[in-house]
């Protein structure tokens, strides 16, 4: 490990938010992998989708046997835990393709340059045109339900982010001494990019992944909440808490008793994007102190 | 720089252009028949009717290019389609709905812009102090909350338990005022036709009707314009021309608010634009939360409904609005920083 790297990783753990970050993440992940233990799913029956516990569609108060409360017939307990693994898989699945097709095209552009970028950065442009939310909206609708689509739709929309930071980085590294010797010695332009290029730009590219990840996992719920995306009974966060939007427009005065419905699938929410955030925020601190805030 | 705005003007046809082809290509991975169904709103209509020959009518075979150039013709003539979940022209649905979304957005930038502004200038000069530390929690726990989480909360909270903001956008009896004809429509903004209507009890109704979208808003978007203005705020703070000041021996207060703030909001001026121009689109889960007419509820619906007309007349202009506002956007920061040489 290089002596920077090392410094940078001192640096990381020594940062309070950073730390709260990286303990809350692991709390999630032992949480993700103990789901059967913690919510054992019935016998033949898709973990992911959560059983249906009672027949009336009142939602019910936290108690011995749902320690959440039950919403939409459904136990809130079994959905927040196993949907802890929809969220990790969502968030990791999508930053990794989008951040893929990102280094991709940013690349290509930054190093090429001339027509090439030109051409990919206006496309580039007209991606990010349409607000994130309203085109994985539209494309969720298209493709149909099912997580597969939802991901599908958030990584066609969401690879501009790292593509236009690799490019930036790659269009100043590109000028530096160590990348011209490399080119003059008459090494490839492949092996320049990956060797001496990419190396050296991939840390933002890392700190904007982890800052994505809330937003991601944000925009997947949103969907969910809009009834789109993650099918019905699907285990999702967003899909517990689309059951508690009818009941709090219920009126005046018939709404606290049903907080539960939104605090355990919201608090785990929350909680969840914070520890992307504070663990984005500590690991640019750490590694690009003249971002630091 | 004016070589730059013409660059910009003539890109800005291109951009749409390219918004318009991204869309139709996204419906074209539908195939002609479940593009048909998009058309009948019930079983009994396709009773003795030939499938395959309303396809054949409806063009929905033809090459995709053929049936792009017929879109776009319709689309450059205003006309938009049928939009099922407004029960009226695509069109005439979006500008109905566009004034409330805009006057939404117009009210939430109010509280961002001021306590992002107030409060990051606020947290830097009480750098790495408890009051720092504070705010920074408070700023990075809201950017952490999903609009969609708070919302709910402020739902619950501030209509169900104690009564003061109403989810919709009017009370039915100021409802009933609004559509009357003695009220004329100015704006289609609620609170200001309220006023150039003298109808000071309209206003304030409307008014109630925003408080909870706006407070949602605010709390979940006000922390990246601390952030920035922060940041902005410390980094000027270091300044040759502030110490200057102080060596100067101004007062603390004079080199702060006339120094330091007034350059450490120049790029705050940029961002709050581009918050403004995000606001309109975060009206997607926020309207519907509320159950708020609007833009951002209209799309939400019409994607439940699946009614693809109004998604893609919807998220068309959208795009045109996001991209126009951009472009504002860059121009006016150069004539807020003269420093700034757009290339």
């Amino acid at each position: 490990m290089r002596e920077e790297t090392k410094k940078a990783l001192r640096r990381l753990f020594s940062n309070a938010s950073g730390v709260l970050g990286i303990v809350l993440l692991g709390f999630f992940v032992v949480v993700a992998l103990c789901a059967p233990f913690l919510a054992p799913p019935k016998p033949g029956r898709d973990p992911y989708f959560m059983p249906v516990v009672t027949w009336s569609a009142d939602p019910l108060p936290p108690s011995w046997e749902h320690p959440f409360g039950v919403a939409g017939k459904r136990d809130i307990f079994y959905g927040v835990v196993w949907g802890t693994r929809t969220a990790f898989r969502i968030g990791i699945l999508v930053t990794l393709a989008s951040t893929a097709i990102g280094l991709l095209v940013g690349s290509l552009a930054g190093y090429f340059g001339r027509i090439l970028d030109e051409v990919l950065m206006r496309v580039t442009d007209i991606f990010m045109a349409i607000p994130f939310l309203v085109a994985a909206m539209v494309l969720t609708t298209i493709l149909g339900t099912g997580l597969d689509k939802v991901m599908i739709a958030l990584v066609v929309f969401s690879w501009m982010y790292p593509a236009r930071l690799i490019r930036g980085n790659i269009l100043q590294v590109k000028e530096e001494q160590f990348v011209l010797a490399a080119k003059s010695l008459g090494v490839s332009d492949l092996v320049v990019i990956l060797r001496h290029v990419l190396p050296n730009a991939i840390f933002p590219v890392l700190i904007q992944a982890s800052m994505r990840m809330g937003s991601l996992v944000i925009t997947a719920a949103a969907l969910s909440f809009l009834g789109l995306g993650a099918p019905q009974g699907y285990a999702d966060w967003g899909a517990l808490l689309n059951y508690a939007r009818n009941w709090m427009l219920g009126g005046y005065g018939a709404t606290f008793k049903y907080w539960y419905m939104i605090a355990f699938p919201g608090g785990a929410m929350v909680l969840f994007v914070l520890a992307w955030n504070l663990l984005g925020d500590a690991l640019r601190d750490a590694f690009d102190p003249r971002l630091r805030w | 720089m004016i070589f730059y705005i013409l660059r910009r003007l003539l890109f800005l046809p291109v951009t749409l252009f390219g918004i318009s082809l991204l869309l139709f290509l996204m419906i074209g991975l539908l195939g002609p028949y479940q593009r048909l169904a998009t058309f009948i709103n019930s079983p009994e209509r396709l009773k003795g009717v030939d499938v395959d020959k309303l396809v054949e009518l409806y063009g929905l075979n033809d090459p995709l290019i053929v049936q792009y150039g017929r879109w776009l013709k319709n689309v450059l003539q205003g006309n938009l389609g049928w939009s099922y979940v407004g029960k009226e022209p695509v069109l005439s649905a979006i500008l109905k709905r566009f004034p409330y979304t805009l006057e939404l957005a117009l009210f939430a930038a109010i509280p961002i812009i001021f306590l992002g502004t107030s409060l990051g200038v606020l947290a830097a000069l009480h750098h790495n102090k408890p009051l720092d530390h504070g705010l920074r929690i408070f700023a990075v726990v809201g950017w952490s909350f999903p609009d969609f989480v708070f919302g709910l909360f402020v739902l619950m909270l501030f209509y169900g338990t104690l009564g003061w903001f109403p989810p919709g956008n009017l009370s039915v009896w100021a409802e009933e005022i609004v559509k009357s004809p003695y009220f004329r429509s100015f704006t289609g903004m609620l609170t200001l036709d309220a006023l150039l209507n003298g109808r000071f009890d309209v206003f304030l109704d409307a008014l109630r009707h925003l408080a909870g979208p706006v407070l949602t808003l605010t709390y979940v978007e006000f922390a990246f314009l601390l952030r920035i203005t922060r940041s902005s705020m410390l980094e000027v703070l270091r300044k040759e021309y502030v110490r200057t000041a102080r060596a100067k021996g101004l007062d603390e207060r004079v080199v702060i608010h006339k120094h330091a703030k007034r350059n450490a909001l120049i790029p705050v001026a940029t961002v709050s634009g581009q918050t403004i121009i995000g606001l309109l689109a975060g009206t997607v889960i926020v309207e519907t939360i509320f159950n708020r007419t609007g833009l951002g509820s209209f799309i939400a619906l019409a994607a439940t409904q699946l009614d693809y007309a109004s998604i893609m007349g919807g998220t068309l202009f959208f795009g045109l609005i996001l991209v126009i506002g951009n472009l504002c956007v860059d121009l006016s920061y150069a004539f807020i920083d003269p420093r700034v040489r757009l290339e």
